[in-house]
């Protein structure tokens, strides 16, 4: 290994050992399909799927095809990984400024926290949640509710939606001109009339369009609720359960954080006089999130992988969907495995690179 | 060359060989495989009680088991030479194609798109079925047609759920499906109250509701919404081992037709039984030979494992707790679908 040739050689040996362990895998892979006159290629994404799957954010019919149920299946997973990274983000922040705290009860219930939901495996967690949580609760007849507006029972938690509409087209466009006066006006530095525009303009068109702006309100009749916004208890569960679980995580990496900004740094921008608030903002948080950002980011790939268990409890994501479903309704195997692969394998690069990014802005 | 690079490219050369024989190692016929290994492999549905469930005891009992047996019979001479594989509804397919069950003697529909493409077949029907739908009994429910609205359960990589697509929208009713990883998880969402019916075939349905806490709070609809012809599957490419499984098949069909039971087996082989049992049974010609097998292989099957009516009733006719009857699985000559090719 100490002189540059055998290092050389050595390297030129295993990468032609990998060489020839990909072509042989391949070759071998080949070999048996043909034997086994197995259809293979992309072909069979253009086809109509013909089942329903329980969760879709676009449109799916009978017409559908295997495509289309792969950004169904894609987009679940998203909705759970962002969902859960927000809720995580949120409760994880409030338990690390709690285990920091100077008071001991308020400390020991987030330390108490934090080592419980870490040290059970995630896969036990989300049952919990789901057959013993959420499927316990009442039938559709029976649901709790909150001023009969928000429903919750075993079929998922309902709340009222707003339709919009003939306005929906007016709406979108009234929001985005006021983000854009909004950056404008912050660019030109009249930062306290910014929100203005943003809050104006879409309750000028929401006057505008009154009568064909409506709330919906779910309902029960029948066997379900109809109308409003409908969350599955799969949705449900996972989100709670890989909420509760990431937030543990999260918690401690923004404590890592916290504590990493030595007490020499506090010290002295207190003796010059900031006060307690003006410290954190200035002083402390820009430092620690030098140190959170990389391994918060990092933990977000974690949880968008988490996000795959969802398929034990009947959550309908990528492995569920696609590389349940479809694997066996085409007998794909191996193109449907590898764009699973594939589709993890890149979301976890964009995620990486948004981290990146962050990280440049942070580090400024 | 410093050790570990030698190490590395001996590493390499190993890898290498070892993939190379993976390709010729499956390429022997099935039959001379199962022959030369002195058991067959069946993979088989997970605790599917009546088709494939362990017993108390421990054992392996079924419709599906025995007619695993039914082929170690006729190919080894030894009923009790099996190897069970309970396989899930997503490893199923996959299983068989890559070798590791030599026959799936499942509960899985013979379907067109198995059929071409995949590398696996169907050989023949074995069993009739048809997706039904349970129900809650205090629901009140009469029809499959005032479900509309409901939220049915089933298993994922299923024909259930695509016949429920088309059934509903061709009979313009809405549906909301919650679809789970295997059979038994969608029961028991089902009984937990996730859904307003749970649906798979008749037959999957009566075996996987024994499992129910109070089975009398539940009903099957009366209406049938598909056909599920379902049989033992093989790989594609190998005609030896497909006829075994056919001929097998057909003999424990013709036993039936043909009235030989595994009380009277014994019996009816001699000279003076009808020339059709005779055959049969390899009296005086030996229609074994052609198949690869011995004379005696149909009489091995009848006598260790029985007829077809006698590997029904034993396992899920009315007298046991599944109480199918007999329905499109009743001989032709009875009303039935069940026919075995003729034996000449």
């Amino acid at each position: 290994m100490r002189g540059g040739g055998f290092g050389l050689v050595l390297q030129l040996v295993v990468l032609l050992g990998v060489v020839v362990l990909v072509v042989g895998i391949a070759h071998n892979v080949a070999a048996n399909l043909a034997r086994l006159g197995i259809k293979t290629g992309f072909w069979f994404l253009s086809r109509p799927a013909g089942f329903d799957v329980s969760q879709t954010l676009i449109p799916y019919g009978d017409d559908s095809t295997y495509f289309t149920v792969f950004v169904v299946a894609l987009l679940n997973t998203l909705l759970v990984s962002l969902l859960s990274i927000t809720v995580g983000t949120l409760l994880g922040f409030v338990l690390a400024l709690s285990r920091s705290s100077s008071n001991g009860l308020v400390a020991a219930t987030g330390s108490l926290y934090v080592e419980t939901f870490r040290n059970i495996p995630l896969l036990i967690q989300l049952l919990f949640w789901y057959f013993a949580v959420v499927q316990a609760l009442p039938a559709p007849g029976a649901s709790f509710h909150i001023a009969n507006l928000i429903f919750l029972n075993d079929r998922g938690l309902f709340i009222p939606s707003i339709q919009f509409g003939r306005s929906l087209g007016p709406m979108f466009g009234a929001f985005a001109a006021g983000v854009v006066l909004f950056a404008f006006m912050v660019a030109k530095g009249k930062r306290r009339w910014a929100v203005l525009p943003l809050i104006a303009l879409p309750l000028a068109v929401g006057v505008f369009y009154r009568a064909d702006i409506a709330w919906s309100i779910p309902q029960f009749k029948g066997f379900n609720f109809h109308g409003g916004i409908a969350m599955l208890p799969e949705l449900l569960a996972l989100t709670i359960g890989l909420s509760i679980y990431s937030a543990a995580f999260i918690a401690e990496i923004i404590r890592g954080g916290i504590q990493a900004v030595s007490r020499g740094q506090t010290d002295a921008a207190m003796s010059l006089g900031l006060t307690r608030w003006q410290t954190s903002r200035l002083i402390v948080i820009p430092l620690a999130l030098r140190v959170i950002v990389p391994p918060l980011g990092a933990y977000y790939v974690v949880v968008l992988k988490n996000s795959s268990l969802g398929t034990a409890i009947a959550y309908p994501d990528l492995i569920l969907v696609f590389a349940g479903t479809v694997l066996n309704q085409t007998a794909q195997p191996i193109e449907v495995m590898t764009m699973t692969l594939l589709t993890y394998l890149a979301l976890g690069y964009v995620f990486s690179f948004a981290t990146s990014v962050v990280n440049r802005q942070v580090r400024q | 060359m410093s050790k570990s690079s030698l190490r590395a490219g001996a590493l390499a050369v190993c890898a290498m060989a070892a993939l190379f024989t993976l390709v010729a190692a499956a390429s022997a016929g099935t039959l001379e495989d199962v022959k030369a290994r002195g058991v067959l492999r069946c993979g088989v549905a997970p605790n599917s009680p009546g088709f494939a469930s362990k017993d108390a005891q421990g054992n392996y009992r079924g419709f599906d088991v025995d007619f695993c047996h039914a082929i170690a019979a006729a190919v080894l001479g030894d009923a009790k030479k099996i190897e069970l594989l309970p396989l899930g509804l997503r490893d199923g397919f996959t299983t068989l194609a890559s070798g590791g069950v030599d026959v799936l003697t499942h509960r899985f529909t013979w379907t067109f798109n198995r059929d071409n493409g995949t590398g696996i077949q169907t050989v023949i029907v074995m069993f009739y079925d048809g997706q039904g739908f349970i129900v809650h009994k205090s629901a009140n429910l009469k029809s499959v047609k005032d479900l509309n609205g409901a939220t049915i359960c089933v298993a994922q990589g299923t024909t259930t759920e695509l016949n429920i697509a088309d059934y509903f929208r061709s009979h313009k009713l809405s549906y909301k499906l919650a679809t789970f990883a295997d059979l038994d998880e969608a029961r028991n969402a089902y009984e937990a109250g996730r859904c307003d019916s749970w649906s798979n075939d008749r037959g999957s349905l009566a075996a996987r509701s024994q499992a129910f806490k109070n089975r009398a709070d539940h009903m099957m609809l009366p209406e049938t919404i598909s056909k599920e012809p379902i049989g033992p599957m093989v790989r594609v490419g190998d005609d030896a081992w497909f006829h075994v499984i056919r001929w097998s098949a057909a003999a424990v069909i013709a036993a039936e037709e043909l009235g030989v039971t595994s009380a009277n087996v014994d019996e009816m082989r001699q000279p003076s039984s009808s020339p059709e049992i005779k055959r049969l049974l390899g009296v005086g010609d030996d229609l074994g030979q052609k198949l690869g097998l011995s004379a005696d292989w149909a009489y091995n099957i009848i006598k260790q494992v029985g007829n077809y009516g006698e590997i029904f009733e034993r396992n899920v006719g009315e007298k046991t707790p599944l109480q199918l009857p007999r329905g499109l699985n009743a001989l032709w000559t009875e009303g039935g679908l069940l026919q075995a090719p003729p034996f000449r």
